[in-house]
C-alpha cells in the first residue's frame, strides 16, 4: 500500500490491505493479530506496521511510504476469501472483483511486454 | 484471448476478469485490449496488486474465484485454451528481418512448457460442477498451495510500489533502485522483472517492450542483474512455469 503521508484514513487501511480492524485486533478470514490498541480514525503506519509486522518503507527524498503484506503464515494467502481488488478500466471507470458475487470468476493477468 | 471461451460459458455463471499488469498505464495496455474486444471487465494494474493480493508470479497466471467470493484455486500458470482460434495476431508477424536477439527470444519461448488441455479440462469440470469439481480446492489446500512468502518477499512487494510510484512520477533512475531490490527480495517474481527491463530504452518499433535486455553495444548500461534470454537460460525454458498439477 502506497501513501505519501505517514498515516491514513482507517477505512483506506482496511481496503487496501484487506485487514479488518476488529474488539479482536486486525483481522483478515479467521487470522486476528492482537492490537494493544485499536486506530481511531487514521492509522499511523509506522505503528502499525510495527503492530503487525508488515513491512515498511520511506523513502524521504520523494515522499513516499509503502507498507508491503504480511508474511505471518509464510503463504501469500493468509485467508483463502477472495481480498477486494479495485483497478481501473482502460477507460478510467473503477471495477470492484466484489461486484461479481454469484458468479464463478476467472482472474487471468496478462501483460504487454 | 479468452472472450471466445467466456461468451460460451457465461450463461452458465461464469465470468472472466483480465488484469493487464503495466506500470506504463492504460496507453500502454490499449492497443492489445482493442484487438481482444472484451465484453467481460478488463482492468489495468500499474502496481501489481495482484501480486501482493494473490500471489501472480508471472504471465498468464489465474485465480479461481466461486460464487461466495472464495478462492478455490490459486494464482498458477494459466494458458489460453487449445480450442480457442487465438483471435491476437502474432505481433511478429509483419517483421520482414526479425533482429537476431528476437530469434533467440523466440527459440527459447519454443521451448516454455505449459498444460492448456489439461488446464481447460480442468476449467470446465469446475463451471459443470462447482465445488464438487475435483479441481476446486478447499480453504486449506487453497492457502497451503499459494505462493510462499517470507519477510524478505513481502519487503520486496513493497519495493516493487515504490518502484512503480517513483517511475510514474519520472524519477526512472530512483525506480531502478527499488525494482532491483525487488528482483533480489521476490527472485520467484518473472512478471516484477519483466516488467522493469520493459521499462528501459529499447528498439523502436513494435519489438520495443518485448527486447528485454540491454541493445547491442549498450550492454554496459544495463541496469540490471538479468536479462530475459539470460535469465530464461538458467533457469531452463522448461522450468519457465510450474508443472500443472490438478
Amino acid at each position: 500500500m502506497l501513501s505519501t503521508e505517514p498515516s491514513v484514513a482507517t477505512a483506506d487501511f482496511e481496503q487496501r490491505t484487506g485487514w479488518t480492524f476488529k474488539p479482536e485486533g486486525a483481522c483478515k478470514g479467521d487470522v486476528c493479530i492482537p492490537l494493544a490498541e485499536a486506530p481511531g480514525d487514521t492509522v499511523d503506519l509506522a505503528t502499525m506496521a510495527a503492530a503487525m509486522q508488515l513491512p515498511l518503507l520511506h523513502d524521504a527524498e520523494h515522499g513516499v511510504w509503502a507498507i508491503g503484506p504480511e508474511s505471518v503464515g509464510g503463504r501469500t494467502l493468509t485467508s483463502a476469501e477472495a481480498p477486494e481488488l479495485t483497478l481501473p478500466t482502460l477507460d478510467g471507470e473503477e471495477f470492484r472483483l466484489s461486484s461479481l458475487r454469484g458468479k464463478k470468476v476467472l482472474l487471468v493477468a496478462w501483460a504487454p511486454y | 484471448m479468452w472472450q471466445a471461451f467466456r461468451n460460451t460459458h457465461h450463461a452458465d455463471g461464469f465470468e472472466v476478469v483480465t488484469v493487464g499488469l503495466d506500470t506504463a498505464g492504460p496507453e500502454a495496455c490499449r492497443r492489445f485490449i482493442e484487438m481482444a474486444e472484451p465484453e467481460h471487465p478488463s482492468l489495468i494494474d500499474e502496481h501489481h496488486r495482484v501480486a501482493e493480493l494473490f500471489g501472480v508470479v508471472n504471465i498468464p497466471n489465474a485465480v479461481w474465484i466461486d460464487e461466495d467470493g472464495m478462492i478455490v484455486r490459486p494464482a498458477e500458470a494459466a494458458p489460453a485454451p487449445p480450442s480457442l482460434k487465438h483471435l491476437s495476431s502474432n505481433i511478429f508477424a509483419d517483421l520482414t528481418d526479425v533482429p537476431e536477439r528476437m530469434q533467440e527470444i523466440m527459440g527459447e519461448a519454443m521451448q516454455i512448457r505449459s498444460s492448456p488441455g489439461a488446464y481447460e479440462a480442468a476449467l470446465l469440470d469446475w463451471i459443470e460442477h462447482g465445488p464438487d469439481s475435483d479441481y476446486a480446492m478447499s480453504p486449506d489446500q487453497v492457502i497451503e498451495r499459494s505462493r510462499p512468502r517470507s519477510a524478505d518477499s513481502a519487503r520486496g512487494a513493497a519495493h516493487f510500489e515504490i518502484a512503480t510510484y517513483l517511475e510514474q512520477q519520472g524519477e526512472h533512475e530512483a525506480a531502478i533502485e527499488h525494482f532491483r531490490a525487488a528482483h533480489e527480495l521476490v527472485p520467484d517474481n518473472f512478471s516484477y522483472r519483466r516488467q522493469a527491463w520493459s521499462l528501459e530504452p529499447s528498439v523502436d518499433g513494435p519489438l520495443n517492450r518485448f527486447w528485454q535486455g540491454p541493445l547491442e553495444g549498450q550492454e554496459a548500461d544495463w541496469p540490471y542483474d538479468g536479462e530475459w534470454l539470460q535469465d530464461v537460460r538458467a533457469m531452463g525454458p522448461a522450468n519457465y512455469y510450474q508443472p500443472w498439477e490438478a
